[in-house]
């Protein structure tokens, strides 16, 4: 109790008019982008690889354009999840292209291949829509897109290497829904996903997750002129 | 909100009730609302405006346009500017917002000063309708008709665009149109800000922006069940209210217990308005969006205008109550708060509370943390936030949400410690009151 009234004493003083804008002592903080970032690291991992629960995507490493374009469409209404929507709300585009350059130069290891527990036909079907995509269907191969080796065609292509399954069942489930959470825009990769069964993504995810993420730089990859007009909007939206 | 709802509807049935049966008895109907506005001004002389003052006048109406933050309101979440369509949830029913851009058909293309100026100081649409208070013209009454003529050119040189929205989901009986028009004519009296003589031009200045452009009392006041703002019939407004349709409560800015500025600096005020971060506090929720969307495009000299204003407002608050000794029960609560925060929240806001002032806001002394009711601090708790990227403060420094990480009753603790360490005197808050403002957050 008496320290109590001391500090009371100690405060009338510091907040006695006049003395109230004089800063004493402060939190001594870093003017860094990892500082910064804190908020972020609380779901998704100290350094950007995936969190704890394996439902947060990583984001070290990916392609600037595409860590971009998220964190603008969560912002914007475009890719729904609450908790970053709320947190972005009033940040301007070159803040959030700081924090995607920020991530995307982060050189992180990823976590060892999840152990993949796919029957001999869903491995073969995963690899034929990844290599071969389906003509029938108007979908192009994956690699097409997201890179011989999987891991992204900058800057605005991913990989899909090194992602929980959990997280691509999610995003699957989004674009064939086709409504709130991923599929409210009209791209190239929802309309694939909207056309993919629940066999296809759950081979898929189980596939790609099991996969070791080959250690070379990928950063020189290019895309076709073909993919990047079917593509077309992201790439434009990005040089808005 | 449940229960400010309900009581909303049941106050506004016998209200109305009570007046149609006098005016029934008086054979009168609810008739026009503002048999007591003014005549409008004639405008003369506008049809040879050259083009170079028509730039002008353009530009003057963009910049009085963001500082009443027309487009924050007129466009839904990653829409076109000015199409509308955003919804703007009340106890009423959700609202949702016009197009104003100069589309013919489905925005204001085909209106004239005229029309403009009968929406904006009358709340009139330009067929005559009579239009929600949701659109801020309780307030917007007070702007002159040159600045409204302003706005108007600002908005018809954007380019058209054709977008019809769906009209708003207003709830019985609020969607009878009689009972609007009534309680406009109860409410609402038309008229420009008229100057204080014995004030300083710049102290004119600051009230008109607060009072007219600026709207801060369409969030920072008391309304009555009837969504009317307390004691607009004469007085300062401004004494703080919970928003509508939301968990958040905006403080009085007549009260140095709340956010009153009679106690700071002029540049301090002015830095808060403009940056979204002072020494002493930091924005968030609906005043950083008010913050980034408006206030930020403030010339200094309109943001010192109006911190002039604000600082001269007179006190209108008691001292809270003390809040009541704190028993063994409570203070098992707050040491497992202080064990909360020493994990969560040491590293940014010190461990004294002192903060990183303007980068991480102090918690001691912060009167965002001891204020009643405590929503503003729970909701700050349970989604985190950055301030808004300003062009004082582009890159703001941020907190992470908790929601995920701590219960409810945690939050309640390490709330609690926070309202009573470091010389803080607060109430302690409950769990029930961190799970009401979970509303929303998914
Ligand atoms: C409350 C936890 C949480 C916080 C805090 C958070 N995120 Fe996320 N983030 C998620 C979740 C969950 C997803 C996946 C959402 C989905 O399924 O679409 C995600 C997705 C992303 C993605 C898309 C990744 C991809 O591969 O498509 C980016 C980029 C991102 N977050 C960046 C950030 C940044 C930058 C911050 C800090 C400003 C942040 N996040 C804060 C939980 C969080
Ligand atoms: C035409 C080009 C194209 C093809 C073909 C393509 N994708 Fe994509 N994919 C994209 C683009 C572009 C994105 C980023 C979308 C965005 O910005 O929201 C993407 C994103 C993804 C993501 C989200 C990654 C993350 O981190 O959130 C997954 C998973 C994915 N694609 C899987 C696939 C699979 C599996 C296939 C093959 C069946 C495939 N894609 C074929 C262009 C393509
Ligand atoms: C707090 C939110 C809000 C703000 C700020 C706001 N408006 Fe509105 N406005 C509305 C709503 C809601 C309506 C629809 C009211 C109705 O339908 O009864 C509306 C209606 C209008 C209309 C009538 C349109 C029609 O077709 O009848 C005009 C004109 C208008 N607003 C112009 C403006 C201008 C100019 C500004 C800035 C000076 C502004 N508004 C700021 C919410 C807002
Ligand atoms: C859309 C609703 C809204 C409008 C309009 C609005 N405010 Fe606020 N204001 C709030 C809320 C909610 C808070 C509490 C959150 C916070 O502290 O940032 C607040 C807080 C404040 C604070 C205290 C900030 C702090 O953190 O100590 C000041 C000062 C203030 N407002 C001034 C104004 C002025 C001046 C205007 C008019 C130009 C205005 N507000 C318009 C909602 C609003
Ligand atoms: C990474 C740094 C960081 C951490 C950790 C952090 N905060 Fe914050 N806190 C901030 C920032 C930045 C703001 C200003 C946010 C805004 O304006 O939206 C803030 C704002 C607040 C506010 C509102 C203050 C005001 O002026 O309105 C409260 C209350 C608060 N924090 C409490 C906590 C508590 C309790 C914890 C631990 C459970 C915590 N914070 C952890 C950085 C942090």
């Amino acid at each position: 109790m008496k320290t109590f009234f001391l500090m009371m004493a100690i405060c009338s003083i510091v907040l006695a008019p006049g003395a109230e804008f004089a800063v004493a002592a402060a939190v001594d903080v870093p003017d860094t982008m990892a500082e910064r970032v804190k908020p972020c690291v609380a779901c998704h991992g100290s350094e950007g690889v995936a969190g704890k629960d394996s439902f947060y995507p990583r984001l070290a490493g990916k392609p600037k354009g595409y860590l971009f374009n998220q964190l603008r469409d969560f912002r914007d209404g475009r890719r729904y999840y609450r908790p970053m929507a709320l947190l972005l709300e009033n940040l301007s585009d070159e803040y959030l292209m700081e924090m995607a350059s920020h991530f995307a130069d982060l050189k992180q290891p990823y976590p060892p291949p999840e152990p993949a527990s796919l029957t001999p036909g869903e491995a073969a079907l995963a690899r034929r829509l990844i290599e071969n995509g389906d003509s029938a269907r108007n979908i192009p191969a994956c690699v097409e897109c997201h890179g011989k080796a999987l891991m992204g065609t900058p800057p605005f292509i991913p990989g899909l290497l090194g992602l929980p399954r959990m997280y691509m069942v999610a995003q699957f489930g989004a674009w064939r829904s086709g409504g709130l959470l991923r599929g409210r825009k009209a791209d190239c990769m929802s309309e694939i996903g909207k056309q993919l069964t629940v066999e296809e993504t759950n081979a898929l995810a189980a596939w790609l997750s099991s996969r070791p993420v080959p250690e070379r730089d990928f950063s020189v990859a290019t895309l076709a002129a073909e993919m990047a007009q079917r593509c077309g909007d992201i790439v434009r939206s990005s040089a808005e | 909100m449940m229960k400010r709802g309900s009581l909303a509807v049941i106050l506004t049935l016998v209200t109305v009730l009570a007046i149609l049966l006098v005016l029934a008895g008086l054979g009168l109907s609810p008739g026009p609302a503002d048999s007591t506005s003014m005549p409008p001004e004639e405008k003369t002389g506008t049809t040879a405006a050259d083009s170079g003052s028509l730039r002008l006048r353009q530009e003057r109406g963009r910049y009085l346009a963001q500082l009443a933050n027309c487009m924050g309101c007129h466009t839904a979440q990653g829409g076109q500017p000015y199409a509308g369509g955003k919804e703007l949830p009340t106890p009423f029913g959700t609202f949702i917002t016009s197009n104003i851009t100069p589309d013919k058909q489905t925005g204001i293309g085909n209106w004239n000063e005229q029309d403009f100026w009968k929406a904006l100081h009358e709340g009139k649409s330009r067929d005559g309708r009579p239009l929600y208070p949701a659109f801020p013209y309780t307030e917007y009454t007070k702007i002159s008709r040159e600045d409204s003529d302003a706005i108007f050119s600002h908005l018809q040189s954007l380019a058209p665009v054709a977008q019809e929205n769906p009209s708003g989901r207003i709830q019985f009986p609020y969607n009878f149109q009689p009972l609007l028009s009534l309680w406009r004519f109860i409410y609402f009296k038309p008229g420009v800000y008229q100057a204080d003589s014995g004030q300083s031009g710049e102290w004119n200045r600051g009230a008109y922006l607060v009072q007219g452009l600026g709207h801060c009392s369409a969030c920072h006041a008391e309304r009555n069940p009837l969504g009317a703002v307390v004691g607009a019939a004469g007085g300062e407004t401004l004494g703080g209210g919970q928003i509508m349709g939301s968990n958040w409560y905006a403080p009085s800015l007549t009260s140095s217990f709340e956010a009153g500025s009679a106690g700071w600096p002029l540049d301090e005020i002015a830095r808060l308005l403009t940056t979204g971060v002072s020494l002493k506090a930091a924005t968030s929720g609906p005043m950083a969006d008010v913050v980034r969307q408006s206030l930020q495009h403030l010339t200094a000299e309109d943001a010192r205008a109006m911190a002039v204003y604000l600082k001269s407002l007179p006190e209108s608050a008691q001292p809270p109550p003390p809040p009541q000794a704190i028993n063994e029960q409570g203070r098992a609560w707050l040491e497992r708060g202080s064990a909360i925060y020493e994990k969560h929240c040491k590293d940014c806001h010190g461990s004294s509370g002192e903060g990183a002032p303007g980068i991480y806001p102090p918690l001691a002394g912060n009167r965002g943390v001891v204020m009643t009711p405590p929503v503003n601090a729970i909701r700050s708790i349970l989604i985190g936030g950055y301030p808004p990227s300003t062009s004082g403060n582009p890159k703001p420094y941020g907190m992470p949400p908790f929601a995920q990480v701590l219960r409810d009753d945690e939050v309640a603790m390490v709330l609690s410690y926070i309202r009573t360490a470091w010389g803080n005197a607060a109430s302690l808050v409950t769990r029930d009151q961190v799970d009401k403002s979970r509303v929303g957050l998914h």
